[in-house]
């Protein structure tokens, strides 16, 4: 190095590889969302993104019991760790209000994204805020909603089904509505079948999160609970503990005190999955999106699916899903909007409804081959054509845990009744909207 | 030397150094660390958490404006029946972890107290529960409790002949308070032992020998010697038990998290779902206040009590 125009050369050159160097190093994106088995699928599906653009997808993946605490706390700080997040449908409200999410409407039209193009719910659930205005901050990416598994084994033994048929006058078969429910998990209560015990079904009873109130609201919509006045918002008193409302809560309580397992007082997804392929419980209440790793463990002779019982005010169930939206805080957000622009193309979501992801896209569940795609396939539509969620408000998080508290209080610790539980209800919410200025 | 010594000798009192800083000025250079210190641990916060409690202040939301609420915050807590109901579990809890913890402790160091073989093993074995983590005792007892799989089931059933799968003390709403009082005492009993140990050993001897000589009974003896001169030290286990249970959080945390519903949310348990789960840091500021001053008054009125009780 005696020459100093060779040093000088040498300094520049090194300047530039690690200016070049620590911009490739910055093309790469974090994707948040829940650890399940979707997610896996979607790890999957976005090497075909970064093989496309050269762009590096990290994932940030945390277990369901806190999920929600853990990025509606990074959103609240304004972090950038994650560039993406698949959010919960009830986060919308809260992030779009705060600025955590970019609203999407000029990308959509700008990128020839129509939300016509997904199922409506879905585009309602996940997207909108406020509801039922065309105001977007996410792109509807994993559908899903509340369905039952039952098995099919046990109810298509003939000696089973001719006790069934001689006792309650009509076949064995998966119910369509509560009072079959009853009768079905009855049944299979306390029955010894291949020397064990059996009981008659899983329904979610957790506390700490969300578990009972994403249980519970599947009968209670059935029966007339609605969450306000459709002609009127925010007026609760009526809607909340209506008569039908009651008696759906009662219906639940009944359910747990007579047809479920013991120890599943604090139950959620993990332990329905697990009762049920131990071969403890004749129906599991659960999400779809755990129907493509419960099938492919328990084989097609063992696992059959149906849609949520009816009652007699309507048939409905719980959605559940989520959007994929931009984080505002995000310093990738041109590469962030490169990659929801890529997910939202049919072919991509063709293949994310082949590795297991749910896809919302009208284009793969209005596909005529959808319906027997997969065992439950049909009933996913189905379902996905009657959902109702729970609050979507900046307070939901306030809302959930009070009503959380005074279901479980109610169906588990045997407090009080059923319209307690939803009269106090009603003076929760009464008091947290007045705080949050509604 | 012998000049300087006179010259320090002949003027004890006096308050200045060679260095020119006084006796009073050493003394606030060495105490001033620790007051400042105190004050940015203890008093800072305690009058910040005052001035929270009086705003509708939310921790997760810090970029968004507050106001103060005045006593709402107080008021609301003051009138809601379900804090009163946590007050009530939390009471009941204090009351019987106490009284089984002071009964079998007093009993277990009467026991300890007399001289038999494996005397020192066996009160190392009896201390060893004490010594753990509450944390490690929750999770451990959290997997005894279990129906399916837990140890203490069977354990039951061996003794009761009760079927283990057909009961569960954690999930039960008439066991699950009891699984708590069980595990508290399993853990603390020690500890009121180790207390009533330190008082029995504080007897004279020579004051049973006259006992002895007057031909009293042992039943005489413990109403009239043992139990008063042990009570201050009972008071004294009481006394920080109760102060523990009030607060007790962490093996409530990890056994139940207040469940089933609401049947085993302690006042701490409530506190943190209104700070850390619903954020709603103004209200859980004004409820630590009247946890505060709860535990600060009570605690008071018992050490006046234990004082009484001392001097008799």
């Amino acid at each position: 190095m005696k020459n100093p125009c060779r040093k000088i050369l040498a300094g520049v050159l090194a300047t530039a590889m690690v200016l070049v160097g620590s911009a490739v190093q910055a093309k790469s994106l974090t994707l948040c969302w829940a650890a399940w088995d979707p997610a896996n699928a979607l790890v999957e599906l976005s090497k075909d993104f970064t093989k496309q653009s050269g762009i590096e997808m990290k994932f940030e993946f945390v277990p369901w019991t806190s999920y929600a605490d853990r990025f509606l706390n990074e959103l609240n700080s304004h972090s950038k760790l994650c560039d993406l997040i698949i959010g919960d449908s009830q986060w919308v409200g809260g992030a779009a209000e705060n600025g955590h999410y970019v609203k999407l409407n000029d990308f959509f039209d700008k990128n020839g994204i129509k939300m016509s193009d997904f199922a409506a719910p879905t585009v309602v659930g996940y997207s909108e805020w406020p509801k039922n205005t065309p105001n977007y901050w996410a792109l509807p990416a994993m559908g899903d909603a509340v369905g039952w598994t039952y098995r099919k084994d046990w109810f298509g033994r003939p000696e089973l089904r001719a006790e069934f048929k001689t006792k309650y006058g009509h076949d064995l078969a998966p119910p369509t509505n509560w009072d079959e429910f009853l009768q079905v998990a009855k049944f299979f209560q306390n029955r010894v079948i291949d020397g064990k015990k059996v009981y008659g079904a899983y329904i979610f009873t957790e506390r700490g999160s969300e578990g009972i109130t994403m249980g519970v609201t599947n009968v209670m919509y059935d029966y007339g609970f609605e969450y306000e006045n459709p002609k009127k918002p925010y007026e609760l008193n009526g809607f909340v503990n209506s008569p039908g409302a009651v008696k759906g809560l009662e219906i639940y309580k009944q359910i747990f005190d007579c047809c479920t397992a013991p120890g599943m007082t604090n139950a959620y997804m993990s332990e329905g999955l697990d009762a049920f392929k131990s071969g403890q419980v004749a129906m599991q209440m659960n999400w779809f999106a755990f129907f493509p790793g419960l099938y492919k463990a328990m084989g097609p002779d063992k696992i059959g699916f149906f849609v949520n019982p009816a009652g007699p005010a309507g048939h409905f169930t719980q959605l559940g899903g989520q959007g994929l939206s931009v984080v505002s805080y995000s310093d990738n957000r041109a590469e962030a909007l490169q990659y929801m622009k890529w997910f939202a193309q049919p072919a991509v979501q063709k293949k994310w409804w082949s590795l297991g992801g749910y896809s919302c896209l009208n284009a793969v569940l209005n596909d005529p081959s959808f319906p027997a795609s997969a065992p439950f396939a049909a009933d996913f539509l189905a379902s996905m054509n009657m959902v109702k969620d729970f609050w979507a408000e900046p307070i939901y998080a306030t809302l959930l845990l009070d009503m959380q508290k005074r279901i479980h209080d109610y169906v588990v610790a045997n407090k009080g009744t059923a319209q307690d539980a939803l009269n106090g209800l009603t003076k929760d919410w009464t008091r947290d909207f007045k705080d949050a200025g509604k | 030397m012998a000049a300087v010594s006179t010259a320090t000798a002949a003027r004890p009192s006096q308050a200045t150094r060679s260095g020119g800083i006084s006796d009073r000025g050493i003394a606030w250079l060495f105490i001033t660390p620790t007051i400042l210190l105190l004050l940015a641990i203890n008093i800072f916060p305690l009058i910040w958490t005052v001035r929270m409690s009086l705003t509708n202040y939310k921790a997760n939301m810090g970029w968004m404006k507050y106001r103060f609420v005045g006593i709402d915050n107080y008021v609301d807590i003051l009138t809601d029946p379900d804090i009163w109901d946590a007050m009530q579990t939390t009471a009941r809890f204090v009351f019987w972890s106490i009284t089984l913890e002071v009964l079998l402790g007093f009993g277990l160091a009467l026991l300890i107290n007399r001289k038999f073989r494996g005397h020192s093993f066996w009160t190392t074995v009896i201390l060893l529960p004490m010594m753990l983590s509450p944390a490690v005792v929750g999770n451990f007892w959290t997997f005894l409790f279990q129906p399916q799989s837990g140890l203490f089931n069977y354990v039951v059933s061996f003794f009761t002949g009760i079927d283990p799968a057909s009961f569960q003390m954690i999930g039960d709403v008439k066991l699950a308070p009891w699984s708590i009082v069980l595990v508290d005492v399993w853990m603390w009993t020690p500890y009121v032992m180790l207390i009533c140990l330190a008082g029995l050993r504080s007897i004279p001897d020579y004051i049973y020998e006259a006992a002895e000589v007057d031909r009293a009974s042992a039943w005489r003896r413990f109403w009239s010697i043992t139990l008063p001169m042990v009570m201050p030290f009972l008071m004294l286990a009481v006394l920080f038990r109760g102060i523990e249970n009030f607060k007790m959080f962490d093996m409530v945390n990890l056994l139940t998290n207040g469940g089933p519903g609401s049947l085993t949310e302690t006042v701490s348990i409530t506190l943190k779902r209104a700070a850390f789960e619903k954020w709603q840091t103004g209200w859980s500021s004004a409820l630590a206040i009247i946890l505060f001053l709860t535990v600060f008054g009570a605690a008071n009125i018992y050490i006046k009590v234990l004082n009484s009780v001392k001097r008799r």
